[in-house]
């Protein structure tokens, strides 16, 4: 299953570094990344592959979430299929 | 692959513009509760609701959760209890109510719908005991939601019911006078009621669905009125093009959502309800829209014409988005959960009799109306007939909720709290229609209604 993840928030050192440190040690595949500073504002989208992830869709929600509030930035995860139904025919 | 902008439109939407997931709904059967015994009606109602509904609230948010979206209401829907109820045979219905409150509360849902009777002709014996148990039943339930289907183009306006519903409302009105009336706003009367609405006051469960379905109820006014902001003073054509765009997208999200909730309910998907239902919140109000459109206020001259637009494109870009399009589906125009329709009818722009001509373009109809407590129930009957003969005439849904909040009058406010909102009262024409309402017996179908 592919997932979308989104971060927003102040910008500081180790922020990419965190996520995927996260991503990473639970099993969970990066696709696609692209990331943006606007106003001082960190701001950052990612596809990822949940497919061969110990975790659960909730588990791994609440566990960037957490996350998120260590350091300071919301994280959100989001199955892929709300963006492709509303954009795709 | 998908684009940063379109995932940045989406959760935009979501974030600032509040769109969300109005409602799912979940029609549950009672006919096979039937009983001549009340209160083994009663457990059996209990149990197939409870039961049939179990983890619609919880599956409701773990979709929410999954997509990012919020689901803001989970509710159920019944069959018409006038017809569940029959075999009973007792004379009032009330405790009927009570039950389905019970049963709404074990299951964690805000609203049940199905308190209901189907009287577009004419009135059995159990459809008057639901009848005159209607104020008692408001007045002594939180959740409970209840109709009267009065009229049809098939079958024309039963005058009858449309007097007595005049005095019925009245009742409730008194009964619950220390909540502004609000039982009144949990109950609606229609012209082309539908079976499969997701939507409260009027959902209740059709005697042609099936044994359980899931009807979901898309929203959406803050992203139409953001996307209209990108094309002010532009011509028409843009304007509904823009309409029809963002509807097509808000209506895709209906469909993904109700699919996901039906798979995991295990239970069939009915139908989307393509409507613009506002809330008291800030930006999502349809009122908000046709200003946007240009006119400085709602009732404004113009008002009809904007509706209609919205109305319009609002369906033709949410049909091509889902495979079944039902229920009310068009923009609700309420006054009372509206913020700036509520501000309109404040500032004199808005009155009832524009509101009434704005309904025959819109779904639904006289939306959370609150009048003087003082109307007189056969002026109370006379809008009713009016709201009823644009449905019939016109072949297409409409309905009145008007709430006469008692002891209140025009410059005062009726609050209902919560989802409810409140209203300003608005005045009503002072001039009599009492000896026409005393008339009774039934309007018959209209010319249209002729075409086998």
């Amino acid at each position: 299953m592919k997932a979308i993840i989104t971060v927003l928030g102040p910008d500081k050192v180790g922020i990419i570094a965190a996520v995927c440190v996260y991503l990473s040690n639970n099993g969970i595949n990066i696709l696609d990344l692209s990331q943006t500073i606007v106003g001082g504002f960190f701001n950052m989208l990612m596809i990822a592959d949940f497919t061969h992830s110990p975790l659960g869709f909730d588990e791994a929600a609440a566990g960037l979430a957490r996350l998120g509030r260590e350091i300071g930035l919301e994280i959100k995860l989001q199955r892929e299929d709300i963006f492709n139904s509303m954009h795709r025919i | 692959m998908l684009s940063r902008f379109e995932i940045l439109e989406t959760n935009k939407m979501i974030n600032e513009e509040n769109l969300d997931v109005r409602t799912i709904t979940m029609g549950v059967s009672l006919l096979d509760c039937a009983d001549s015994d009340m209160s083994a009606f009663r457990r059996k109602i209990y149990d197939k609701i409870t039961r049939t509904a179990e983890r619609l609230v919880s599956v409701g948010d773990d979709v929410g959760r999954q997509f990012g979206v919020p689901i803001v209401n989970k509710r159920v829907a019944v069959t018409p209890i006038a017809i569940a109820a029959a075999g009973t045979r007792a004379a009032d219905y009330a405790p009927i109510a009570r039950t389905m409150d019970d049963a709404a509360k074990a299951v964690g849902i805000n609203f049940i719908g199905g308190f209901s009777a189907l009287v577009e002709k004419g009135s059995t014996e159990s459809d008057k005991a639901l009848v005159r148990s209607l104020p008692a039943a408001l007045a002594t339930t939180e959740r409970v939601c209840a109709s009267v289907a009065a009229a049809s183009t098939k079958c024309g306006i039963n005058m009858n019911i449309v007097r007595k519903l005049g005095f019925t409302i009245k009742e409730m009105a008194i009964l619950t006078k220390d909540n502004d009336s609000s039982a009144c706003a949990k109950f609606v009367v229609f012209a082309n009621a539908v079976g499969d609405n997701p939507f409260m006051a009027g959902a209740f469960h059709g005697v042609s669905e099936r044994e359980s379905v899931v009807n979901v109820g898309v929203s959406g006014p803050g992203v139409v009125l953001r996307a209209l902001q990108s094309a002010r003073g532009k011509d028409f054509e843009t304007l509904c093009e823009t309409v029809k765009r963002t509807a097509f997208k808000i209506t895709r999200l209906g469909q993904l959502v109700a699919r996901e909730a039906c798979g995991r309910l295990g239970v069939p998907f009915g139908i989307i309800d393509l409507s613009l239902a506002p809330t008291p919140a800030k930006g999502d109000s349809v009122g908000d829209i046709l200003r946007e459109m240009g006119l400085s206020h709602p009732g404004a001259p113009g008002s009809t014409a904007a509706l209609a637009i919205l109305n319009d494109n609002v369906k033709k870009g949410g049909v091509m988005a889902s495979s079944y399009v039902g229920g009310l589906s068009g923009a609700f125009i309420p006054v009372a959960e509206d913020a700036a329709m509520a501000d309109a009818a404040r500032a004199g722009a808005l009155s009832l009799e524009k509101l009434e001509s704005m309904t025959s373009v819109c779904s639904v109809g006289l939306d959370m109306i609150a009048v003087p407590g003082d109307t007189p129930p056969e002026t109370l009957s006379g809008i009713i007939a009016d709201e009823m003969a644009i449905g019939v005439m016109n072949g297409k849904t409409t309905a009145a909720r008007i709430i006469p909040a008692a002891g209140k009058t025009v410059g005062e406010t009726a609050v209902f709290g919560g989802l409810l909102g409140e209203a300003p009262i608005m005045p009503v024409n002072g001039f009599s229609c009492a000896d026409f309402i005393a008339r009774g017996g039934r309007i018959p179908p209209p010319i249209q209604s002729f075409r086998n």
